[in-house]
Protein backbone atom coordinates (compact mmCIF):
# COMPACT_ATOMS: atom_id res chain seq x y z
CA UNK A 1 0.00 0.00 0.00
CA UNK A 2 2.79 2.41 1.59
CA UNK A 3 4.71 1.41 -1.91
CA UNK A 4 2.16 2.13 -4.32
CA UNK A 5 2.02 5.29 -2.99
CA UNK A 6 5.63 5.85 -3.26
CA UNK A 7 5.28 4.88 -6.66
CA UNK A 8 2.87 6.86 -7.55
CA UNK A 9 4.49 10.28 -6.56
CA UNK A 10 7.83 8.79 -8.36
CA UNK A 11 6.27 8.60 -11.61
CA UNK A 12 4.65 11.57 -11.15
CA UNK A 13 7.57 13.79 -10.19
CA UNK A 14 9.77 11.68 -13.08
CA UNK A 15 6.96 12.56 -15.37
CA UNK A 16 7.12 16.21 -14.28
CA UNK A 17 10.83 16.18 -14.15
CA UNK A 18 10.90 14.92 -17.71
CA UNK A 19 8.35 17.44 -19.32
CA UNK A 20 10.50 20.16 -17.87
CA UNK A 21 13.29 18.75 -19.60
CA UNK A 22 11.63 18.17 -22.88
CA UNK A 23 10.81 22.15 -22.66
CA UNK A 24 14.55 23.10 -22.23
CA UNK A 25 14.79 20.59 -25.16
CA UNK A 26 12.39 22.56 -27.17
CA UNK A 27 14.11 25.93 -26.41
CA UNK A 28 17.12 24.55 -27.01
CA UNK A 29 16.37 23.17 -30.76
CA UNK A 30 14.94 26.99 -31.49
CA UNK A 31 17.82 28.28 -30.26
CA UNK A 32 20.22 26.36 -32.67
CA UNK A 33 17.58 26.54 -35.25
CA UNK A 34 20.12 28.88 -37.19
CA UNK A 35 22.31 26.07 -38.99
CA UNK A 36 18.92 25.17 -40.94
CA UNK A 37 19.30 29.10 -42.54
CA UNK A 38 22.97 28.54 -43.08
CA UNK A 39 22.62 25.13 -44.44
CA UNK A 40 19.55 24.38 -46.36
CA UNK A 41 21.06 21.07 -47.37
CA UNK A 42 20.36 19.45 -44.27
CA UNK A 43 16.50 20.31 -43.46
CA UNK A 44 16.01 19.54 -47.40
CA UNK A 45 16.88 15.84 -46.49
CA UNK A 46 15.20 15.79 -43.44
CA UNK A 47 11.85 17.19 -45.64
CA UNK A 48 12.94 13.81 -47.20
CA UNK A 49 12.89 11.58 -44.67
CA UNK A 50 10.23 12.58 -43.07
CA UNK A 51 7.87 14.11 -45.75
CA UNK A 52 8.58 12.10 -49.06
CA UNK A 53 9.09 9.14 -47.71
CA UNK A 54 5.56 9.27 -45.66
CA UNK A 55 3.87 10.62 -48.92
CA UNK A 56 2.19 7.36 -50.01
CA UNK A 57 0.99 6.24 -46.70
CA UNK A 58 -0.39 9.49 -46.62
CA UNK A 59 -2.08 10.04 -49.96
CA UNK A 60 -3.63 6.09 -49.97
CA UNK A 61 -5.17 6.72 -46.36
CA UNK A 62 -6.35 9.77 -47.07
CA UNK A 63 -8.18 8.07 -50.40
CA UNK A 64 -9.47 5.48 -48.02
CA UNK A 65 -11.09 7.53 -45.30
CA UNK A 66 -12.53 9.55 -48.24
CA UNK A 67 -13.81 7.14 -50.29
CA UNK A 68 -15.46 5.35 -46.83
CA UNK A 69 -16.88 9.05 -45.98
CA UNK A 70 -18.62 9.18 -48.70
CA UNK A 71 -20.40 5.63 -48.57
CA UNK A 72 -21.41 6.24 -45.14
CA UNK A 73 -22.31 10.17 -45.47
CA UNK A 74 -24.49 8.85 -48.50
CA UNK A 75 -26.33 6.05 -46.31
CA UNK A 76 -27.00 8.36 -43.57
CA UNK A 77 -27.84 11.57 -45.71
CA UNK A 78 -30.14 9.49 -48.06
CA UNK A 79 -32.61 9.19 -45.47
CA UNK A 80 -33.17 12.67 -45.10
CA UNK A 81 -33.30 13.14 -48.63
CA UNK A 82 -30.35 15.92 -49.13
CA UNK A 83 -27.42 13.25 -50.56
CA UNK A 84 -26.64 16.63 -51.99
CA UNK A 85 -25.04 17.75 -49.07
CA UNK A 86 -22.58 14.75 -49.10
CA UNK A 87 -20.14 17.10 -50.93
CA UNK A 88 -19.94 19.54 -47.11
CA UNK A 89 -20.02 16.91 -45.26
CA UNK A 90 -16.99 14.83 -46.90
CA UNK A 91 -14.84 18.37 -46.99
CA UNK A 92 -15.97 19.57 -43.89
CA UNK A 93 -15.09 16.83 -41.72
CA UNK A 94 -11.85 16.37 -43.26
CA UNK A 95 -10.23 19.71 -43.41
CA UNK A 96 -12.00 20.27 -39.72
CA UNK A 97 -10.77 17.20 -38.07
CA UNK A 98 -9.78 14.48 -39.80
CA UNK A 99 -7.24 15.31 -42.60
CA UNK A 100 -5.15 17.23 -39.53
CA UNK A 101 -5.65 14.66 -37.13
CA UNK A 102 -5.17 11.47 -38.99
CA UNK A 103 -2.44 12.49 -41.19
CA UNK A 104 -0.03 13.72 -37.66
CA UNK A 105 -0.93 9.98 -36.29
CA UNK A 106 0.79 8.51 -39.26
CA UNK A 107 2.90 10.95 -39.23
CA UNK A 108 3.97 9.94 -35.76
CA UNK A 109 4.18 6.45 -36.27
CA UNK A 110 5.74 6.45 -39.80
CA UNK A 111 8.03 9.32 -39.27
CA UNK A 112 7.88 10.09 -35.32
CA UNK A 113 8.95 6.40 -34.49
CA UNK A 114 11.87 6.33 -37.18
CA UNK A 115 13.42 9.89 -35.79
CA UNK A 116 13.50 8.35 -32.10
CA UNK A 117 14.99 4.91 -33.30
CA UNK A 118 17.51 7.27 -35.45
CA UNK A 119 18.78 9.21 -32.78
CA UNK A 120 18.59 6.77 -30.19
CA UNK A 121 20.45 4.81 -32.01
CA UNK A 122 23.22 7.34 -32.63
CA UNK A 123 23.31 7.85 -29.19
CA UNK A 124 23.42 4.35 -28.33
CA UNK A 125 27.03 4.21 -30.65
CA UNK A 126 27.79 7.54 -29.11
CA UNK A 127 27.87 9.38 -32.18
CA UNK A 128 26.55 12.05 -30.08
CA UNK A 129 29.02 11.79 -28.00
CA UNK A 130 31.69 11.82 -31.00
CA UNK A 131 30.28 15.09 -32.16
CA UNK A 132 30.21 16.98 -28.71
CA UNK A 133 34.20 15.70 -29.00
CA UNK A 134 34.90 17.20 -32.46
CA UNK A 135 32.95 20.38 -30.90
CA UNK A 136 29.60 20.28 -32.88
CA UNK A 137 26.42 20.66 -31.22
CA UNK A 138 24.32 17.89 -31.70
CA UNK A 139 21.28 19.77 -30.91
CA UNK A 140 22.22 22.24 -33.72
CA UNK A 141 23.61 19.30 -36.52
CA UNK A 142 21.54 16.58 -35.31
CA UNK A 143 17.72 17.51 -33.69
CA UNK A 144 17.43 20.95 -35.25
CA UNK A 145 17.35 20.00 -39.09
CA UNK A 146 14.96 17.07 -37.94
CA UNK A 147 12.64 19.55 -36.53
CA UNK A 148 12.45 21.66 -38.55
CA UNK A 149 11.83 19.45 -41.60
CA UNK A 150 9.14 17.44 -40.07
CA UNK A 151 7.69 20.82 -38.64
CA UNK A 152 7.50 22.17 -42.99
CA UNK A 153 6.09 18.17 -44.09
CA UNK A 154 3.59 18.14 -41.35
CA UNK A 155 1.13 20.89 -42.91
CA UNK A 156 1.64 19.66 -46.65
CA UNK A 157 1.27 16.62 -45.64
CA UNK A 158 -2.77 16.75 -44.14
CA UNK A 159 -3.42 18.95 -46.96
CA UNK A 160 -2.46 16.19 -49.32
CA UNK A 161 -4.46 13.68 -47.10
CA UNK A 162 -7.23 16.16 -47.24
CA UNK A 163 -7.13 16.84 -50.59
CA UNK A 164 -7.23 12.94 -51.47
CA UNK A 165 -9.93 12.48 -48.95
CA UNK A 166 -12.23 14.51 -50.76
CA UNK A 167 -11.37 13.27 -54.07
CA UNK A 168 -12.12 10.00 -52.62
CA UNK A 169 -15.51 10.84 -51.26
CA UNK A 170 -15.81 12.39 -55.08
CA UNK A 171 -15.14 8.82 -56.78
CA UNK A 172 -17.43 7.05 -54.38
CA UNK A 173 -20.43 9.71 -53.92
CA UNK A 174 -20.39 11.28 -57.72
CA UNK A 175 -18.69 8.56 -59.90
CA UNK A 176 -20.02 5.25 -58.31
CA UNK A 177 -23.19 6.49 -56.56
CA UNK A 178 -24.44 9.14 -58.87
CA UNK A 179 -24.76 12.11 -56.50
CA UNK A 180 -25.29 15.19 -58.69
CA UNK A 181 -21.49 16.40 -59.41
CA UNK A 182 -23.03 20.32 -58.85
CA UNK A 183 -24.19 20.35 -56.19
CA UNK A 184 -21.89 18.27 -54.81
CA UNK A 185 -19.06 20.79 -55.15
CA UNK A 186 -21.71 24.04 -54.87
CA UNK A 187 -23.20 22.95 -51.48
CA UNK A 188 -19.03 22.19 -50.60
CA UNK A 189 -17.67 25.75 -51.59
CA UNK A 190 -21.04 27.05 -49.64
CA UNK A 191 -20.09 25.70 -46.41
CA UNK A 192 -16.52 25.64 -46.65
CA UNK A 193 -14.60 28.68 -45.57
CA UNK A 194 -11.33 29.61 -46.61
CA UNK A 195 -10.03 31.51 -43.21
CA UNK A 196 -12.26 29.25 -40.94
CA UNK A 197 -11.79 25.91 -42.23
CA UNK A 198 -8.94 25.41 -44.39
CA UNK A 199 -6.58 28.00 -42.56
CA UNK A 200 -7.51 26.72 -38.85
CA UNK A 201 -7.19 23.12 -40.28
CA UNK A 202 -3.27 23.81 -41.57
CA UNK A 203 -2.72 25.98 -38.13
CA UNK A 204 -3.81 22.57 -36.50
CA UNK A 205 -1.51 20.56 -38.21
CA UNK A 206 1.26 22.52 -37.95
CA UNK A 207 0.87 22.65 -34.03
CA UNK A 208 0.20 18.20 -34.37
CA UNK A 209 4.04 18.77 -36.13
CA UNK A 210 5.04 20.81 -33.60
CA UNK A 211 4.18 18.41 -31.17
CA UNK A 212 5.06 15.12 -32.48
CA UNK A 213 8.35 16.16 -33.66
CA UNK A 214 9.22 17.10 -30.22
CA UNK A 215 8.53 14.32 -28.19
CA UNK A 216 10.02 12.08 -30.90
CA UNK A 217 13.32 14.08 -30.97
CA UNK A 218 13.13 14.37 -27.24
CA UNK A 219 12.46 10.80 -26.50
CA UNK A 220 15.19 9.57 -29.20
CA UNK A 221 17.67 12.24 -27.12
CA UNK A 222 17.31 10.81 -23.68
CA UNK A 223 16.81 7.43 -24.60
CA UNK A 224 18.96 4.86 -22.64
CA UNK A 225 21.74 4.17 -24.73
CA UNK A 226 21.29 0.23 -24.76
CA UNK A 227 18.98 -2.22 -27.34
CA UNK A 228 16.30 -2.11 -25.02
CA UNK A 229 16.19 1.69 -24.71
CA UNK A 230 15.71 2.44 -28.20
CA UNK A 231 12.98 0.21 -28.45
CA UNK A 232 11.06 1.39 -25.14
CA UNK A 233 11.59 4.97 -26.58
CA UNK A 234 10.03 4.50 -30.00
CA UNK A 235 7.24 2.72 -28.33
CA UNK A 236 6.67 5.39 -25.54
CA UNK A 237 6.86 8.27 -28.77
CA UNK A 238 4.33 6.91 -30.77
CA UNK A 239 1.62 6.31 -27.74
CA UNK A 240 3.04 9.89 -26.50
CA UNK A 241 2.39 11.83 -29.62
CA UNK A 242 -0.79 9.73 -30.25
CA UNK A 243 -2.19 11.12 -26.96
CA UNK A 244 -0.88 14.53 -26.91
CA UNK A 245 -2.47 15.06 -30.80
CA UNK A 246 -5.85 13.48 -29.35
CA UNK A 247 -5.58 16.23 -26.65
CA UNK A 248 -4.27 19.23 -28.28
CA UNK A 249 -6.47 18.66 -31.04
CA UNK A 250 -9.58 18.76 -28.22
CA UNK A 251 -7.99 21.74 -26.68
CA UNK A 252 -7.83 23.29 -30.45
CA UNK A 253 -11.19 22.59 -31.64
CA UNK A 254 -12.66 24.08 -28.62
CA UNK A 255 -11.10 27.64 -29.40
CA UNK A 256 -11.21 27.72 -33.10
CA UNK A 257 -15.35 26.39 -33.74
CA UNK A 258 -16.95 27.68 -30.45
CA UNK A 259 -20.30 29.51 -31.51
CA UNK A 260 -19.23 29.25 -34.94
CA UNK B 1 25.92 23.87 -54.97
CA UNK B 2 25.10 20.71 -56.58
CA UNK B 3 21.97 19.49 -57.22
CA UNK B 4 21.02 15.45 -56.15
CA UNK B 5 18.25 13.30 -56.96
CA UNK B 6 16.95 14.22 -53.53
CA UNK B 7 16.43 17.71 -53.93
CA UNK B 8 14.17 17.01 -56.45
CA UNK B 9 11.51 14.66 -54.55
CA UNK B 10 11.49 17.45 -51.81
CA UNK B 11 10.68 20.18 -54.52
CA UNK B 12 7.99 17.70 -55.90
CA UNK B 13 6.57 17.01 -52.80
CA UNK B 14 6.72 20.94 -51.49
CA UNK B 15 5.22 21.45 -54.96
CA UNK B 16 2.44 18.70 -54.49
CA UNK B 17 1.60 20.01 -50.95
CA UNK B 18 1.00 23.50 -51.72
CA UNK B 19 -1.03 22.36 -55.11
CA UNK B 20 -2.90 20.15 -52.36
CA UNK B 21 -3.68 23.54 -50.25
CA UNK B 22 -4.70 25.45 -53.46
CA UNK B 23 -6.92 22.89 -54.52
CA UNK B 24 -8.52 23.22 -51.25
CA UNK B 25 -8.52 27.19 -51.35
CA UNK B 26 -10.04 27.17 -54.83
CA UNK B 27 -11.72 24.06 -54.91
CA UNK B 28 -13.52 23.45 -51.69
CA UNK B 29 -13.72 26.70 -50.58
CA UNK B 30 -14.43 29.80 -52.74
CA UNK B 31 -11.65 32.26 -52.06
CA UNK B 32 -12.80 35.29 -53.88
CA UNK B 33 -16.22 34.29 -55.33
CA UNK B 34 -17.71 37.58 -54.44
CA UNK B 35 -15.34 40.08 -54.28
CA UNK B 36 -15.77 42.91 -51.73
CA UNK B 37 -14.46 46.00 -54.05
CA UNK B 38 -17.23 44.54 -56.58
CA UNK B 39 -20.06 45.00 -54.39
CA UNK B 40 -22.07 47.51 -52.89
CA UNK B 41 -24.10 47.64 -49.74
CA UNK B 42 -27.52 47.67 -48.65
CA UNK B 43 -29.31 47.48 -45.81
CA UNK B 44 -32.88 46.20 -44.76
CA UNK B 45 -34.77 46.42 -41.29
CA UNK B 46 -36.35 42.83 -40.26
CA UNK B 47 -39.07 42.11 -37.03
CA UNK B 48 -36.96 38.78 -36.94
CA UNK B 49 -34.50 37.60 -38.51
CA UNK B 50 -35.14 33.89 -37.17
CA UNK B 51 -32.30 31.84 -37.90
CA UNK B 52 -30.27 34.17 -40.55
CA UNK B 53 -26.44 33.83 -40.25
CA UNK B 54 -23.61 36.24 -41.67
CA UNK B 55 -22.30 35.06 -44.85
CA UNK B 56 -26.18 33.50 -45.81
CA UNK B 57 -26.75 34.08 -49.74
CA UNK B 58 -28.93 36.47 -50.96
CA UNK B 59 -31.24 35.33 -53.89
CA UNK B 60 -33.66 36.77 -56.77
CA UNK B 61 -35.54 34.61 -58.41
CA UNK B 62 -33.31 31.86 -56.98
CA UNK B 63 -30.16 32.90 -58.03
CA UNK B 64 -27.59 33.95 -55.37
CA UNK B 65 -26.94 37.59 -56.03
CA UNK B 66 -25.02 38.47 -53.00
CA UNK B 67 -24.51 37.41 -49.32
CA UNK B 68 -25.04 38.72 -45.73
CA UNK B 69 -22.31 40.91 -45.04
CA UNK B 70 -22.95 41.99 -41.28
CA UNK B 71 -26.23 41.69 -38.88
CA UNK B 72 -26.68 44.79 -36.09
CA UNK B 73 -29.50 44.98 -33.15
CA UNK B 74 -30.89 48.57 -33.80
CA UNK B 75 -32.35 50.05 -30.35
CA UNK B 76 -33.72 52.70 -31.81
CA UNK B 77 -36.22 50.80 -33.15
CA UNK B 78 -35.85 47.24 -31.79
CA UNK B 79 -35.15 45.57 -34.93
CA UNK B 80 -32.51 44.17 -36.80
CA UNK B 81 -30.44 46.05 -39.02
CA UNK B 82 -29.00 43.29 -42.13
CA UNK B 83 -26.36 44.72 -44.00
CA UNK B 84 -26.36 42.97 -47.77
CA UNK B 85 -23.56 43.03 -50.33
CA UNK B 86 -24.90 42.80 -53.66
CA UNK B 87 -22.48 42.11 -56.76
CA UNK B 88 -22.64 45.26 -58.57
CA UNK B 89 -23.95 43.52 -61.97
CA UNK B 90 -26.69 43.40 -60.68
CA UNK B 91 -29.35 46.49 -60.43
CA UNK B 92 -32.30 46.58 -58.24
CA UNK B 93 -35.12 49.00 -58.25
CA UNK B 94 -35.71 51.24 -55.09
CA UNK B 95 -39.12 49.92 -54.64
CA UNK B 96 -37.55 45.87 -54.09
CA UNK B 97 -38.55 44.28 -51.57
CA UNK B 98 -36.58 41.24 -49.33
CA UNK B 99 -37.77 38.61 -47.10
CA UNK B 100 -35.81 35.57 -44.95
CA UNK B 101 -37.07 32.39 -46.27
CA UNK B 102 -36.22 28.84 -46.20
CA UNK B 103 -35.00 26.93 -48.02
CA UNK B 104 -36.53 23.26 -48.01
CA UNK B 105 -38.27 22.50 -44.67
CA UNK B 106 -34.79 22.20 -42.60
CA UNK B 107 -32.54 24.56 -44.89
CA UNK B 108 -30.32 27.20 -43.94
CA UNK B 109 -32.32 30.56 -44.40
CA UNK B 110 -31.72 33.10 -47.21
CA UNK B 111 -32.81 36.18 -48.19
CA UNK B 112 -35.09 36.97 -51.33
CA UNK B 113 -35.43 39.81 -53.51
CA UNK B 114 -38.32 40.68 -55.36
CA UNK B 115 -37.77 43.54 -57.64
CA UNK B 116 -40.29 46.28 -57.82
CA UNK B 117 -41.34 48.37 -60.72
CA UNK B 118 -39.08 52.02 -59.80
CA UNK B 119 -37.34 53.74 -62.51
CA UNK B 120 -34.57 54.57 -60.00
CA UNK B 121 -31.99 51.74 -59.12
CA UNK B 122 -30.77 51.15 -55.35
CA UNK B 123 -27.62 51.96 -54.54
CA UNK B 124 -24.29 51.96 -51.68
CA UNK B 125 -25.65 52.57 -48.75
CA UNK B 126 -29.86 52.66 -49.94
CA UNK B 127 -32.09 50.87 -46.81
CA UNK B 128 -34.87 48.51 -48.11
CA UNK B 129 -38.77 49.61 -47.47
CA UNK B 130 -40.14 46.27 -47.54
CA UNK B 131 -39.51 43.24 -45.94
CA UNK B 132 -40.58 40.86 -44.32
CA UNK B 133 -39.10 38.96 -41.10
CA UNK B 134 -38.87 34.96 -40.84
CA UNK B 135 -41.69 32.83 -40.17
CA UNK B 136 -41.59 32.24 -36.37
CA UNK B 137 -42.62 28.48 -36.47
CA UNK B 138 -43.73 28.53 -32.67
CA UNK B 139 -46.11 31.43 -33.36
CA UNK B 140 -47.43 29.93 -36.42
CA UNK B 141 -48.23 26.08 -34.72
CA UNK B 142 -50.00 28.91 -31.72
CA UNK B 143 -51.70 30.81 -34.08
CA UNK B 144 -53.04 27.31 -35.30
CA UNK B 145 -53.74 25.89 -31.82
CA UNK B 146 -55.56 29.31 -30.97
CA UNK B 147 -57.78 29.17 -33.96
CA UNK B 148 -58.65 25.59 -33.34
CA UNK B 149 -59.95 26.14 -30.00
CA UNK B 150 -61.94 29.27 -30.70
CA UNK B 151 -63.44 26.92 -33.47
CA UNK B 152 -64.21 24.71 -30.66
CA UNK B 153 -65.15 27.02 -28.39
CA UNK B 154 -68.02 28.26 -31.07
CA UNK B 155 -69.10 24.93 -31.45
CA UNK B 156 -69.51 23.70 -28.28
CA UNK B 157 -70.20 25.18 -25.02
CA UNK B 158 -67.48 26.26 -22.52
CA UNK B 159 -66.98 23.65 -19.71
CA UNK B 160 -66.49 25.38 -16.48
Amino acid sequence: MLDGVRKLGRQTIDGVWRLGVAMRFFMLTLLHSGICLRRPQLVIREIFTAGVLSLIIIVISGLFVGMVLGLQGYETLQKYGSESALGSLVALSLVRELGPVLAALLFASRAGSAITAEIGLMKATEQIAAMEMMAVDPIARVVAPRFWGALISMPLLAAMFSAMGIFGGYLVGVVLIGVDEGSFWSQMQAAVDFRQDILNGVFKSGVFGVAVTVIALFEGYAAPPTAEGVSRATTRTVVTSSLAILALDFVLTAFMFRGA
Amino acid sequence: MERTTLDLWVGLFVLAGIGALVFLALKVGNVGAFDTNKTYAITANFNNIGGLKVKAPVKSAGVVVGRVAEIRFNTADYEAEVVLNIGSVYKFPKDTSAAIMTSGLLGEQYIALEAGADDKMLAQGDTLKITQGAVVLENLIGQFIYGKSGEAGKSAAPAQ
